[in-house]
């Protein structure tokens, strides 16, 4: 499969339907790595049009504005602005909801105006209008899956229901959590945690979160974003449950099914 | 004598209601030393939410048990307050009960005064089972640590006269109706008998007239000079909210909770930097202000608007996840810290004409950088709260003091920033291998 950037596209004077924004988790952290590969695959077999930054790809700014670091935060909006435009991009979709945030709610009023689309809310529509179809008893027939709401997809943008539909397009049975949907709980990275040691407490945010996972007796933890992802493997390790517990992107899942 | 009972009331009601606004004119004044920030848009969506969330108590109910017990003191105390204009209207006139002396009525309010009874007895019981959950189950929300001491009073004075203005209430109509036909009593009108008072009238009808009479006195008078002491309660009391709830759901924030809100100072000047014939002349920045907050008046009015506004429930640190796993950071605690800084602000100024400095902000001396650095900007407060108060938004604007104006970071952010200036990622990757995925 070959993934193209924006400028090979330009260079052949053509324009891709969407842009995927990777991210940085998406493009450097390894386990991050892996949902970025299996939501191209997935676009590859719809059939879409799509390319990426690449090289011009920049953080959104999201840390260092949630850190408090304002400036940081316009300077990389600006420069990602700049490209974008440059390019005439319209439409985003990206893995993380973070970046889904910022460009969705922040960027607009620096001049970015793009739509954007979460890749479960992308994957809602394709399974919808049946241009990718599920395996029949696929290989999560008859496993528990627990999902967990992202901050930024849920609280953050009230979109409880999109990654819902594609997990119940298994043949499963998908149990919730005691605190899900906009009363989640935070896996502990937002707000700049992911870069940082926790404050001193009684417990890790994520081992309390995971803990919560594994109360619901679910196989698959169904995460939407790479940052739960790795607060929520850990805290599944903490527990010493990651010999029977997986923690999967709704993306993962969703190529593998394929 | 009738007329010294009117002249005194009078006296007391214009006392009362006096007292009252030159202290609301004061937390006016107050909110009013924050920054402007304009949310006059909107306003049908805002009308809206004053009437879903403020009057129709919709974020209550994720929680029915407490949703239900307060709807009902809600409800009783502002239904009953039908009953309230009737005593004004005594106590000035020389009346005893207005609204029955048209024959054709007593029926109907008989009726009523049942109905208010009814309520009264449910706001009764409604505060008494508060009092049990605050005091004796020991509520975990209720029992946490920033509450210790004054807030805990507090909770308790209100939960105390409300039973005890009710209590009055109902002596006052059983008082009343042993009355009822009795010689020397003949002001007392005969009425159907009141639905829940009616039934302890046996237990008054060994009393004599006088006696009854002075209990009956006494209670009407304690109980409207009640009122006149809880409305002057009400401005030094978390329980504001049965006032402020109403503006503060209307100038509620209508974005996604996800959105930040933007720095239109820092954005213009990354736009001087970057592309000069662009951006807005500089001569527009009159004065430069302090890049976040450090004290109050940094804050914008609806920040201080949201602490005066906030009754200590608590539900948005009992899902605090920095709070839920034991860290110092409490929301409750952030706007219980605004209010009372802006306080000590306020009697600064009222003592000294303008604000004289007094070495303390609410930065440090409230709000510890510790406290701010737990935070993970998961927007559970923000949706927890019924009356729709934004403590995030009060951290964000610490944290960009912390960070822009004192530089105070931790390491770990600090290369986290480096990260992002060199590499345009947070972590320690060459930028060259962004795109290094596709070939692995």
């Amino acid at each position: 499969m070959s993934v193209k950037s924006m400028a090979e596209y330009a260079a052949n004077g053509e324009n891709p339907e969407v842009l995927f924004w990777v991210g940085c988790a998406g493009s450097f952290d390894q386990r991050a790595q892996k949902v970025t590969k299996a939501f191209t695959q997935i676009l590859d077999k719809a059939g879409i049009k799509f390319a990426i930054l690449g090289k011009e790809e920049m953080c959104t700014g999201d840390p260092a504005r949630r850190a408090g670091n304002e400036f940081m935060f316009q300077m990389m909006a600006y420069n990602n602005i700049q490209t974008m435009n440059g390019y005439g991009i319209k439409k985003v979709i990206t893995i993380c909801p973070h970046c889904y945030n910022i460009f969705k709610n922040e960027y607009p009023a620096l001049g970015g105006n793009y739509e954007v689309m979460h890749h479960t809310t992308f994957l809602q529509q394709l399974i919808n209008e049946g241009t990718i179809k599920l395996k029949d008893g696929g290989v999560f027939k008859g496993q528990k899956i627990t999902y967990h709401d992202s901050c930024y997809l849920g609280r953050g943008n009230a979109i409880y229901d999109a990654p819902r539909e594609v997990l119940e397009a298994f043949d499963n049975e998908l149990v919730e959590m005691k605190r899900c949907k906009s009363n989640g709980m935070c896996c502990g990275a937002g707000g700049a945690q992911m870069f940082k040691e926790e404050e001193p407490g009684t417990n890790r945010i994520n081992f309390e979160r995971a803990g919560q996972a594994l109360e619901t007796g679910a196989t698959i933890i169904a995460s939407n974003c790479p940052f739960c992802m790795t607060m929520l493997s850990d805290g599944v390790k903490n527990k010493e449950k990651e010999d029977s517990v997986k923690v999967l992107d709704i993306a993962e899942m969703v190529a593998m099914s394929l | 004598m009738h007329l010294v009972q009117q002249l005194l009331f009078i006296v007391c009601t214009i006392a009362g209601v006096y007292i009252f606004a030159r202290k609301v004119g004061e937390m006016r004044r107050n909110i009013l030393l924050g920054r402007d920030e304009d949310l006059s848009d909107n306003s049908a969506q805002r009308w809206k939410n004053m009437l879903l969330l403020a009057i129709g108590q919709k974020k209550m109910f994720k929680n029915p048990i407490p949703a239900f017990l307060h709807l009902a003191v809600y409800g009783g105390f502002i239904i009953i307050n039908i009953e309230i204009l009737e005593i004004f209207l005594d106590g000035m006139l020389g009346y005893h009960r207005l609204f029955a002396h048209a024959e054709g009525l007593r029926t109907l309010y008989a009726f009523l005064i049942g109905f208010f009874e009814l309520l009264a007895s449910l706001v009764l019981i409604g505060c008494v089972i508060f009092f049990i959950r605050r005091n004796i189950i020991k509520v975990r929300r209720l029992n946490m640590k920033e509450l210790k001491g004054w807030p805990r009073e507090d909770a308790n004075i209100i939960l105390m006269t409300e039973i005890i203005l009710m209590t009055l209430l109902l002596v006052m109509n059983t008082a009343d109706q042993a009355l009822q036909g009795r010689p020397g009593a003949e002001h007392y009108i005969a009425l159907n008998p009141f639905w829940i008072s009616g039934n302890f009238v046996h237990l008054f009808s060994g009393m004599s007239v006088s006696t009854l009479i002075g209990i009956e006195r006494s209670c009407w008078w304690l109980h409207i000079l009640g009122i006149f002491f809880f409305l002057n309660y009400l401005p030094y009391s978390k329980h504001f909210h049965i006032l402020l709830a109403f503006p503060n759901a209307y100038y509620s924030k209508l974005t996604p909770n996800g959105q930040v809100k933007n720095m239109k100072d820092i954005q213009n000047e990354v736009l001087y930097m970057m592309e000069p014939d662009k951006a807005p002349a500089a001569t527009a920045e009159a004065e430069h202000k302090r890049f976040g907050a450090k004290d109050v008046t940094d804050l914008s009015w609806k920040n201080l608007l949201d602490a005066y506004s906030c009754t200590e429930c608590g539900r948005c640190t009992s899902v605090c996840p920095a709070n839920n796993t034991g860290k110092l950071l409490s929301p409750r605690k952030i706007m219980m810290d605004t209010r009372d800084r802006l306080e000590e602000v306020g009697k600064n100024i009222t003592a000294n004409k303008e604000f004289k400095d007094d070495g303390k902000t609410l930065l440090n001396n409230y709000i510890s950088v510790e406290e701010l650095r737990a935070c993970t900007t998961c927007q559970a407060c923000v949706d927890a709260c019924p009356v729709m108060i934004d403590p995030l938004d009060i951290i964000m604007q610490l944290r960009r003091n912390l960070i822009m104006e004192e530089s105070n970071a931790p390491q770990e952010w600090n290369m986290m920033f480096g990260n992002i200036e060199n590499n345009m990622a947070p972590w320690k990757f060459s930028p060259d291998d962004r795109d290094a995925w596709v070939n692995s």
